[in-house]
């Protein structure tokens, strides 16, 4: 009988075996956590109108503003500060990305799955659907949906879905298609279970590592799609602006020295995106038995 | 002697899965595989209640895919499969429980993820066996009459040895209360030194639940030591049935005789090494099987009959029977050595 | 005394991975005359396969031979750079493996991989060179063998692969051959077939082996002596014949015992209790103790290889003997 150190004791130690991984999984968590504790935080509400004082707009780091507090990183041409704005906008990043990556992983799977399983038309079905979807551009696809669907979260998380489902559905499907040959399927389908509890209480658990790697990678993305959306003035309404909005904002400011209205909101998506997929990186390399030493 | 599994004329066909391409290549004469194996060919046998049938056979040969048929995991491609007169599976869906499966491997047919103890539970819940608040004796009652401490019920798979593991596999087929167990090479995967184990645990749960079992293995010591009839097959086709020890002690099929001469024996009486007989060639491909008789490519007594009609099966006696056109001249082989 | 082929003192690999330090191999040691076929017969987790590998250097980090000495035909391996054993390998000792498919490259044909092997060590006529690879094939029972050169792998069932493989392992005539299990997979009939020309070859070539198997019934029909590792020592080593009419340590005799043509059938196999140890949580003493019959409390302390002749054992309850405890 060996009991041992657990499974995920186990991954852990591996894990932290790459000081980079680590760095990286810390400014993820940190970065989570300035975005969830923004409000107590920030010098300033952004959103609120009543605390903008165009005077202060455009201002370099380090300026005083009327509020009387300094403004770290300066200010934006609304004369938003520019430090809570960042705050603010990563909690609309990460919140778009996290229910984008989440309700498309919901979806792909189901479908990945269902197609494994069921085989046949269903099969074919589903899966052409995919590949020709993954054929286009996801930023093409998640542009003609907003400029379908207009502005707004839903509508833009509706985009992102669209977009990014497919690439939930392949990994699931190929996991499941995998699982299904394998012999413990074989003997709860023989007991016999149903259809619904192989599917859910087998199939499913094993298809999770893959589905794992593919959710980091895929949150990143939706973040940087979002960012990309809103640069292009696609994405939220300018009462709420997100960190791509904060870099369109700054654009056009870049060239008349006012560099920071820009850089700095693109240096904090820039850290986030970088840091969820070092993680997911190490995540996939541990996942996968291939690149095991 | 009453029927308790009835095999009526079974066979089970496997064709290549084509593809639309593939499809498309054949219409143009393309170079595809398109025939289908006979994987079984017209079996026919019964299993009375509490006895156990051995089934042995080489790799291919069609004793694994019989397996599944009984168990209700494949449908057949024509035929039946009952018990006491109950079909095990119509529109190709498995309708009884009274048939379980106990595989090869228990590090594969054990979910990975999922605690050994729900593993077992959860197929009796879904049958009513048992109810969710009972469950967990119930499953501590099946762990201890398969020799595991029921403590471990919320462990995984993969802290256990395969012995312990193929423990549980037994106990989740047995959980489901079948009357019909179908044991897939349950000791091949496991270490010499605890095959011992499970044979020995097989042998008092079978008598103590008065279960009927089909014993598949490539192993014909094992095989001997708990079937009560065994099943000879080559390429899909039953060639030899009959009470164990007189089929594997005065072989009626030459096949039997060869497969039984080839398995290495522990000699402890003798100082050189022993000999042995050998089967000349190789298996012939289940896609293209040679004209009459599957095995008279290979075989030492095969004459022209042997090369045009298949023989059909005959009894050897009121409890044997063989596919043989020579199975005098093979039972006095057998007599004379 | 010649020198033997193969004399191993001592080998001992030990895997170091983040859950401790398993002794897969624990200070192993046998000798090997010329054309002598010795069994390794263990369950999985004896070492019996680490042993195999170390005897060809091919144990990869996190595993390593941590001591030990490794003489094949008087020159030492363990202390040669990688470039030299590479030179050896394949040439004076080589290995097939349970699955050949793993060994073969599916995209050449089997006329390519030997004319490749046999290049890898020396220079020889394109001519000659088929002619050594037909010569081969013959002899490990391929038949046509001409024609199978252009063949490849795919084209070839099970046994005609393993037997490829062993051709293959065979081109330089080496001194060594382990061989890990390479009739596991296969049919008994195509098993019988290769055991008996494993025999013959060896006779013919003076080729050593170590055959290396779970099964002791096979290893039984094709070696002259055995070898029997538990946790990763071997517990007892002798001639075959008297080894298995007569063995001696408590697991050597149960695995024989267990043996359902030991027992008249139906009626219940003697067995041994429990379960095979895991290498990172041995007992102290003998491994075996937790599942002997007789152990006392001198089974704590380690038992040293006890050597009668050609015969030894570890165990300081030997069966069939009145040894006393240790001193």
């Amino acid at each position: 009988m060996s009991a041992g150190p657990s499974r995920l004791a186990l991954f852990w130690a591996e894990y932290s075996e790459n000081k980079i991984a680590v760095l990286a999984l810390v400014v993820v968590v940190v970065m989570i956590l300035l975005a969830l504790f923004a409000a107590l935080i920030s010098p300033q509400n952004p959103y609120d109108l009543a605390n903008l004082s165009l005077r202060d707009s455009r201002r370099p780091p380090g300026f005083v503003g009327s509020g009387g507090y300094t403004h770290i990183l300066g200010t934006d041409p609304q004369g938003r500060d520019l430090l809570s704005a960042i705050f603010y906008g990563l909690r609309i990043s990460i919140q778009i990305g996290l229910a984008a990556g989440f309700v498309s992983l919901s979806i792909g799977t189901t479908l990945g799955i269902l197609a494994a399983y069921l085989g046949g038309r269903v099969e074919t079905l589903i899966m052409r659907l995919v590949d020709l979807q993954l054929s286009f551009p996801a930023i093409l696809l998640a542009l003609v949906i907003v400029a379908l669907l207009g502005q707004g979260k839903a509508q833009l998380i509706g985009a992102l879905v669209a977009a990014q489902y497919a690439y939930f559905a392949r990994t699931a499907y190929g996991a499941a298609k995998a699982e299904r040959g394998k012999d413990y399927i074989e003997a709860a389908l023989a007991t016999p279970l149903s259809a619904r509890l192989v599917l859910w209480r087998h199939m499913l658990p094993n298809c999770t590592p893959p589905l794992i790697v593919v959710a980091t990678v895929q949150i990143a993305n939706s973040i940087s799609l979002e960012a990309t959306l809103s640069f292009l003035g696609l994405g939220l309404p300018v009462t709420e602006p997100s960190l791509g909005m904060l870099i369109s904002n700054g654009f056009p400011y870049m060239m008349s020295g006012r560099y920071w209205i820009s850089v700095y909101p693109g240096v904090a998506l820039i850290i986030l995106i970088v840091a969820i997929n070092i993680v997911g990186d190490q995540v996939r390399d541990q996942f996968n038995p291939r690149l095991r030493k | 002697m009453s029927a308790f599994l009835t095999i009526d004329n079974v066979s089970r066909l496997f064709g290549p899965k084509l593809n639309t391409g593939e499809k498309i290549a054949v219409k143009l004469g393309g170079k595809v595989e398109t025939r289908s194996v006979r994987a079984v060919s017209d079996v026919t046998l019964s299993v009375s209640k509490g006895e156990t049938l051995g089934l042995v056979g080489e790799s291919g040969c069609g004793k694994s895919t019989l397996g599944r048929l009984i168990a209700g995991i494949l449908p057949p491609s024509s035929g039946t499969v009952t018990i006491e007169g109950v079909p095990v599976m119509s529109n190709g869906k498995k309708v009884t429980t009274r048939v379980q499966t106990v595989f090869q491997d228990p590090f594969a047919s054990l979910d990975p993820r999922m605690k050994v103890g729900e593993t077992v539970a959860e197929g009796p819940i879904a049958h009513g066996l048992t109810t969710r608040a009972n469950s967990k004796a119930y499953v501590a009652e099946w762990f201890e009459r398969v020799g595991l401490d029921p403590v471990w019920v919320d462990r995984y798979p993969h802290q256990f040895s395969g012995g312990q593991r193929q423990r549980i596999a037994i106990a989740r087929a047995l959980a489901m209360q079948p009357d019909l167990l179908i044991c897939d090479e349950p000791v091949a995967s496991l270490d010499v030194s605890i095959q011992a184990q499970i044979i020995n645990l097989f042998l008092e749960l079978t008598k103590r639940l008065n279960l009927t079992c089909v014993f598949i293995s490539h192993d014909l010591s094992v095989v001997q030591h708990v079937s009560d009839r065994v099943a000879v097959m080559y390429l899909g086709r039953i060639v030899e049935l009959g009470p164990v020890a007189q089929v594997f002690g005065h072989p009626a099929h030459p096949y039997t005789a060869a497969l039984f001469g080839s398995v290495p024996k522990l000699v402890l009486d003798a100082d050189e090494l022993v000999h042995f007989d050998t089967i000349a060639g190789e298996v012939p491909s289940p896609l293209s099987p040679p004209a009459g008789c599957y095995y008279h490519p290979r075989c030492p007594l095969a004459s022209s009959g042997c090369r045009t009609a298949p023989p059909p099966t005959t009894p050897v006696s009121d409890v044997r029977s063989v596919a043989c056109y020579h199975s005098d001249q093979q039972l006095d082989r057998a007599k004379r050595s | 005394m010649t020198v033997p082929a193969l004399s191993v003192q001592g080998l001992t690999t030990h895997f170091f991975t983040r859950a401790g330090v398993v002794k897969a191999v624990d200070g192993v040691s046998f000798d090997l005359a010329q054309g002598e076929i010795m069994g390794l017969v263990g369950e999985s987790g004896s070492g019996k396969t680490v042993t195999g590998f170390s005897l060809l250097g091919l144990v990869d980090p996190p595993g390593r031979i941590v001591e030990g000495s490794i003489k094949l035909n008087g020159t030492e391996l363990t202390t040669l750079s990688g470039s030299a054993l590479r030179a050896r390998r394949g040439r004076e000792i080589s290995m097939i493996f349970q699955d050949p498919i793993a060994t073969l490259n599916p995209l050449l044909t089997i006329g390519q991989q030997m004319q490749l092997a046999i290049a890898a060590h020396e220079r020889l006529g394109k001519r000659a060179a088929l002619a050594r690879c037909t010569e081969l094939l013959t002899q490990v029972g391929i038949p046509s063998a001409e024609a199978r050169l252009r063949a490849y792998p795919h084209e070839f069932s099970g046994g005609m692969r393993q037997r490829v493989a062993i051709a293959i392992a065979l081109l330089h005539r080496p001194a060594v051959l382990v061989a890990d299990e390479p009739t596991t997979a296969l049919d008994v009939s195509i098993q019988a077939q290769i055991l008996l020309q494993m025999r013959e070859l060896a006779a013919e070539t003076g080729t050593a082996m170590i055959w290396i198997s779970h099964d002791l019934a096979v290893v039984s029909s094709l070696a002259t002596k055995l070898a029997v590792m538990y946790a990763g020592k071997i517990v007892e080593q002798g001639p075959t014949a008297a080894l298995l009419r007569d063995p001696r340590h408590p697991y050597t005799a149960g695995l024989i015992a267990s043996l359902p043509a030991m027992t008249t059938p139906g009626t219940p196999l003697t067995q041994i209790r429990g379960t095979t140890p895991s290498l990172l949580s041995l007992p102290p003493g003998c491994p075996f103790a937790p599942r002997c019959d007789k152990q006392t409390e001198a089974c704590v302390q380690k038992p040293a290889m006890t050597l009668d002749g050609p015969r030894g054992w570890r165990c300081f309850h030997p069966v069939g003997q009145t040894a006393g405890a240790p001193t």
